[in-house]
């Protein structure tokens, strides 16, 4: 019996003694929270990318309560999370443009030629420390997936021709990989944009085809007036740069690239034509549908019919020969 | 003489039997917290801290007031006897160090919170870790592996649960350092991550195995 009320004495005396402890110590220790900073902390995604600029989701949180950070500010969060954090402070939110990220680069095991068999450690950086890597091509994709490894949200995954997939409808354009890439071939552009080049190798002719063959020659064939009436696409360093407005008025040029460096992820409806309205442009040596159309064998001139012929199969939808037709047999 | 046991309890609690690779207590923490170099650090001296005193609380208490052979409670009973409530010891010490991590997480997040949320979950796993209550136990039980049979005096006991801590340190430091390194080697899909883990703490528990032949 003096056992059975001693036993539950003793435990009972040190379980208040340290309640009144610990009680106290939560006095001593309170830590005030603003409550606001632990509902944002909560909304976001918690990948701790740093793409806001801040050292991690919670210290993010802190930032946008003392206003050291803009409510829009979480790029993976996007615009759901903008509006949750614009409700818990109270303000208006401006949309951020969707971003994701896309592989500069079109030279995978196939068609990039390789400087020598590399067996070391698993990783972009290493293997560049090893004379520049082993592909031939000194600024392209070394496919050993230090971009697959960063990414938070499961949106890359290594291809079997040794480049990156992004998956965009998984990206969220945190811009991890662009960071953890050592050879800078992974740029973010905005997410409607189905068009860009697939190539960072900023030498011309000769030198890009001797190490790859889809790598951008610097022809400035996709850029020349015909082909790029908009003026969107402009040769810079070697390479094409793409002010992102239209896809469409990218596709002609686009489509005109020799070696295909483009990656066109898009599909336009072909174009429908009433060859009886086609005169053939009479008086000119060649229709003008024919001159400016860029898919090769879409539209040829048949010279004794003097007629246009148009195969369908073969057209990528620009439409510019609707707007160069003088008679409106397109639509 | 003391001073020797001292030695000895420090060279047989971080080498000979560490709690982790040798007496397997505290796995959970040892596998979950050890992915990065720096969180594996904080961990550890987060757990040396909270063994050096749950070592001391837990002698204390247990020596005043649930040894019957050394224990205040006489005046409780009749005859001037006190009663034998060593059997409370698990409980007791439960409540000491239960009460102990939920000092030191209010206190790491009063004081250090970048350490705090890099912890995260594992900080309240310590009062369920196995370490801190086996070191405990331990030093009520003894040292039989170095001839000490009965209870350890005070000051041994704080030496066991301070070694005990580096010791589990140690082994977390050195598995997260493997483990960074893993990160980079080629190993099969199925392999990745925990599994491969496990085999790397089995193998480092083989090679602490080499120190049981140290005679001092």
């Amino acid at each position: 019996m003096i056992t059975v009320v001693s036993s539950v004495i003793i435990l009972g005396v040190i379980g208040i003694f340290f309640g009144a402890c610990l009680a106290y110590a939560s006095k001593i220790f309170y830590v005030q929270l603003d409550p606001r900073v632990e509902k944002i902390a909560e909304s976001l995604p918690g990948a701790n990318c740093g793409a806001c600029g801040a050292a991690g989701c919670f210290s993010y949180a802190e930032g946008v309560v003392e206003g050291a950070f803009p409510a829009n500010g979480c790029i993976p969060g996007g615009k759901d999370v903008a509006t949750i954090i614009g409700g818990i402070m109270g303000c208006a939110v401006e949309e951020l443009t969707p971003m994701k990220a896309v592989v500069n680069c079109k030279g995978g095991k196939k068609e990039a030629r390789q400087k020598f068999e590399y067996m070391g450690v698993q990783d972009c950086k290493a293997a560049m420390l090893l004379a520049g890597g082993n592909k031939a091509c000194e600024y392209g994709c070394l496919g050993f997936g230090n971009c697959v490894n960063v990414c938070q949200f499961q949106a890359i995954t290594m291809g079997e021709n040794g480049l990156p997939i992004v998956y965009p409808e998984l990206c969220t354009g945190c811009g991890l990989c662009v960071k953890a890439c050592p050879r800078g071939v992974i740029s973010l552009i905005p997410q409607s944009q189905k068009i860009y080049v697939g190539c960072v190798n900023p030498e011309k002719g000769k030198a890009v085809k001797a190490v790859c063959e889809v790598g951008c020659l610097a022809c400035g064939i996709c850029a020349n007036k015909n082909n790029n009436p908009s003026g969107d696409i402009v040769m810079e360093g070697g390479l094409p740069k793409i002010s992102y407005q239209d896809n469409l008025r990218i596709l002609p040029g686009a489509t005109k690239c020799p070696t295909g460096t483009y990656v066109i992820d898009v599909t336009y409806p072909p174009v429908t034509y009433n060859q009886e309205k086609c005169n053939g442009c009479e008086g000119k040596p060649k229709p003008l549908c024919v001159k400016i159309c860029p898919a090769k064998g879409c539209l040829t001139f048949d010279a004794e019919r003097k007629k246009a012929v148009y195969d369908s199969s073969l057209c990528v939808g620009c439409e510019l020969c609707i707007s160069e037709c003088p008679v409106v047999a397109f639509k | 003489m003391d001073i020797k046991v001292i030695f000895l309890i420090i060279i047989y609690s971080i080498l000979i039997q560490n709690f982790v690779l040798s007496r397997f207590l505290g796995l959970c923490p040892f596998f979950g917290c050890s992915q990065k170099l720096s969180s594996a650090v904080g961990m550890g001296l987060a757990v040396i801290f909270v063994m050096v005193l749950a070592s001391a609380i837990t002698w204390i208490l247990y020596t005043y007031l649930l040894d019957p052979a050394t224990s205040v409670m006489g005046y409780m009973t009749a005859n001037g006897v006190p009663p034998d409530l060593t059997f409370l010891r698990t409980i007791a010490f439960i409540l000491v160090i239960a009460s102990l991590v939920q000092f030191i997480e209010m206190f790491l997040q009063k004081k250090v919170p970048p350490l705090y949320r890099a912890l995260g979950i594992y900080l309240p796993l310590i009062t369920t870790n196995c370490a801190v209550l086996g070191v405990a136990v331990l030093n009520i039980d003894g040292f039989s592996a170095i001839g000490l049979n009965g209870k350890l005096t005070f000051l041994q006991s704080l030496v066991q649960g301070f070694a005990g801590g580096v010791g589990f340190l140690m082994v977390l430091v050195l598995m997260a350092g493997l483990r960074e390194k893993l990160d980079l080697a080629t190993i099969p899909e199925s392999m990745k991550g925990i599994p491969v883990a496990f085999i790397m703490g089995g193998l480092m528990a083989i090679a602490f195995m080499g120190f049981s032949g140290l005679s001092i």
